[in-house]
């Protein structure tokens, strides 16, 4: 009587319910993995092939008269790429020590400074590097794209990309003096 | 005769203040935003650089630029949306508070709802297969009731026998 009364079928979750819930899981758990995996990254570091990347570049701030750039213009020459904002104040003092090491090389033609304006508003921007004298190639770092590609975790950061276009050296925080990117560009032009 | 130069001095009146009228009305000054309009988009914003904090709460001088970006554009007739566009094209769409319904976002506005439709569906089926166990337990208590009632009465009626 009482066994007749437990060995009702128990009708379970259907086959396709549980396949769709696991796979859902599963993609879920693959999407975190993901980008925890994504965000625990560091900076790009030296011996990475940097991608080739487009930024527009301030008007008066252009290089040899083009408003856009991109990487692969410059195969052959070392590129400097420096992240800075104008509410910065770690950026304020390696300003001056950037446009004097420009003054140094921009005869040269085998070194190409570029600044990339990390979030920040153009009237400020503009502000800043008129306040520091700033001449070298400029622009915003629209959209973050530039500052993604090279995962900067703030500003200032330096990057030092080679003829190859391979990144040789990242300096995270301001520069000291001028020698300090002296000695690290000095090397790569040899 | 002299009705008919008033009329036209005065329709002549009235056309030449409508045009300065339109002129003057033209020429005003957007009023400057307050601090509520500005306040109001910049909380559908986030700081690019801090974390985790709205635009409208934020005391950097960082933000504090970005408000004043906000009044500028407002000032100058921006709509909201055309100032939302700004900010994710000059930083990206991380700025925006609820991120756009494209591409991988999506699973932000479909897997809540559909986790608690899954969730509300185990539910019911877990509620029903309790409910299952509980009646077959109660019958099959009112069994043994009914067993033990029997053998009472057998033991009753064999004791009375005996007597």
């Amino acid at each position: 009587m009482i066994e007749s009364t437990t060995s009702t079928p128990r009708r379970g979750v259907p086959l396709w319910v549980q396949i769709i819930v696991w796979v859902s899981l599963l993609g879920l758990l693959v999407i975190v993995a993901v980008e925890l995996d994504r965000s625990q990254q560091g900076q790009v570091g030296p011996g990475a092939k940097i991608s080739n990347f487009s930024m527009p570049l301030f008007s008066g701030y252009d290089w040899n008269g083009q408003s856009q750039i991109q990487l692969s213009d410059f195969r052959g020459k070392v590129v400097m790429v420096n992240f800075w904002a104008s509410w910065c104040k770690p950026c304020e003092q390696e300003a001056g020590n950037l446009e004097q090491a420009w003054q140094f090389y921009k005869d040269d033609g085998r070194v190409v400074f570029i600044g990339a304006d990390y979030v920040d508003t153009e009237p400020e921007a503009r502000a800043y590097l008129a306040k520091f004298g700033i001449t070298f190639a400029n622009g915003p770092d629209l959209g973050t794209r530039v500052s993604q590609l090279f995962r900067i975790k703030g500003v200032p950061e330096t990057y030092f990309i080679d003829q190859q276009g391979v990144l040789q050296y990242a300096q995270i925080g301001p520069f000291s003096s001028v020698d300090e990117i002296k000695s690290i560009i000095n090397p790569l032009l040899k | 005769m002299i009705m008919k130069i008033i009329f036209r001095i005065s329709i002549l009146t009235f056309i030449i203040a409508a045009f300065f009228t339109s002129i003057a009305l033209a020429q005003q000054p957007v009023p400057t935003p307050s601090d509520d309009q500005v306040n109001h988009i910049a909380h559908q914003l986030y700081c690019p650089v801090c974390a985790n904090t709205p635009l409208d709460v934020c005391p950097t001088d960082a933000c504090r630029q970005w408000r004043d970006l906000i009044r500028q554009q407002l000032a100058q007739g921006w709509t909201e949306q055309q100032i939302k566009q700004y900010f994710v094209q000059q930083y990206g769409a991380r700025v925006l508070a609820e991120p756009p319904e494209t591409g991988i976002n999506w699973l932000i506005y479909i897997l809540p709802p559909a986790i608690i439709l899954a969730g509300a569906f185990i539910l019911f089926r877990a509620l029903r297969m309790w409910t299952k166990p509980v009646s077959a337990s109660t019958a099959s208590g009112s069994n043994e009731d009914a067993l033990k009632d029997e053998y009472v009465a057998r033991l009753e009626e064999e004791l009375k026998n005996r007597k």
